[in-house]
């Protein structure tokens, strides 16, 4: 077993965990910025089937993507190893820190409200780029690009749960894909 | 509202809940949540404060603000500072526990059993031909939904464009945008009270 290639696994996970803000969408440019830029351990495609995984099965994205790319890059020793990088920071902020962090923020010290407010925006921006990048990979023919405008659509004007939306996506794949 | 940190005798009192149950509990909501932390919270909601009533509402509140200030996984937060609050560090390490070994052991069966095997099925491919842009679009109407929900005064709307514009001329590193917002905030967001 490659002991450098854990270590490698557990520390960017680590990182993801680390600066996961504003749920499991915001930091899909930073998992893109360390499993396919940094390392190259995926291709663009492998990526956002991962999500497309990650989404229709029980769990948050981040949790789930490490337990997969874990596995594909050193099997089940590199899936543990993955996934506990990306709880750890959780586990070390919430238990080691957590009692004065805790009394900290229900003080509610307005600098630490300031910091959230800048911070929104910021998630926002990053979940822009994570769309973005993402359509640049599904999106490749007008089918496709047909299916995602139908899908917004539906889920911005009548809020589907996540779940439901890949469902129907899956069902217009398999009754529109071109190449059978 | 700072009168909040004196400690009320509410819900469970700590120490009353075992650790097996505590970890049943979470494997259970671990594994029948599809989808991340916006559909995990009201489901722990449920079982935790409405079911099991360890909790009362307004410490589940606290904890969900908590929750969204800090780093990490939504749900995995959560659990781990309801499981903290029933039964110390021991109950924080095994609600972290249960609520990851659903997925763990899903995907790890998905990638090792199924995936292999069913890869290059046509049908199999073609479901992913609809998953990518259906991923594309969920991803962004979440961007967009999140936009009107917090994006509705004018300062907010300057950082996000100023953060938009930064982003792309400087291809930012997504750290170095998070940490820009921040120290924004820190400099711009005065209580407006």
């Amino acid at each position: 077993m490659n002991f450098l290639l854990l270590l490698d696994l557990f520390w960017s996970f680590f990182k993801v965990g680390l600066f996961s803000f504003g749920g499991g969408y915001a930091m899909i440019p930073l998992m893109e910025a360390e499993l396919i830029t940094r390392h190259g351990w995926l291709t663009a495609k492998e990526f956002i089937d991962i999500i497309a995984i990650a989404e229709t099965t029980p769990g948050p994205i981040s949790i789930n993507a490490a337990t997969y790319v874990g596995f594909r890059l050193a099997g089940i020793t590199g899936s543990a190893t993955a996934t506990i990088g990306v709880v750890s920071p959780s586990l070390f902020i919430l238990l080691a820190l957590g009692t004065f962090l805790l009394k900290t923020i229900k003080m509610k010290d307005p600098r630490v409200e300031s910091i959230i407010r800048g911070l929104r925006p910021a998630v926002i921006i990053l979940i822009l780029l994570a769309a973005f990048s993402l359509g640049k990979t599904g999106l490749v023919d007008g089918t496709t690009f047909a299916i995602a405008a139908a899908l917004f659509l539906g889920s911005v004007l009548f809020k589907v749960n996540p779940f439901y939306l890949l469902a129907a996506g899956a069902v217009l794949g398999l009754i529109l894909f071109p190449y059978y | 509202m700072a009168g909040g940190i004196a400690e009320k005798e509410n819900g469970a009192p700590a120490g009353s809940v075992s650790l097996p149950v505590i970890l049943f509990t979470f494997l259970k909501i671990g594994a029948f949540t599809f989808g991340g932390g916006y559909v995990i919270l009201p489901i722990i909601q449920r079982e935790i404060i409405h079911r099991l009533a360890w909790l009362e509402m307004e410490d589940f509140m606290d904890i969900l603000i908590i929750t969204q200030s800090l780093p990490g996984p939504l749900a995995l937060n959560c659990s781990i500072i309801v499981g903290q609050r029933l039964r110390g560090t021991a109950g924080g390490l095994v609600a972290a526990l249960g609520i990851v070994l659903p997925s763990f052991l899903i995907i790890l069966l998905l990638a090792a059993f199924l995936l292999p095997v069913v890869w290059d099925n046509k049908y199999v491919q073609a479901a992913f031909y609809g998953l990518r842009p259906a991923v594309a679009a969920l991803v962004s109407a979440v961007a967009l939904n999140l936009g009107r929900r917090f994006v509705q005064d004018r300062l907010s709307l300057g950082l996000l464009a100023l953060l938009l514009g930064a982003a792309l001329a400087f291809r930012l590193h997504p750290v170095f945008i998070l940490v820009l917002g921040a120290f924004l905030g820190l400099l711009f967001c005065r209580k407006n009270e």
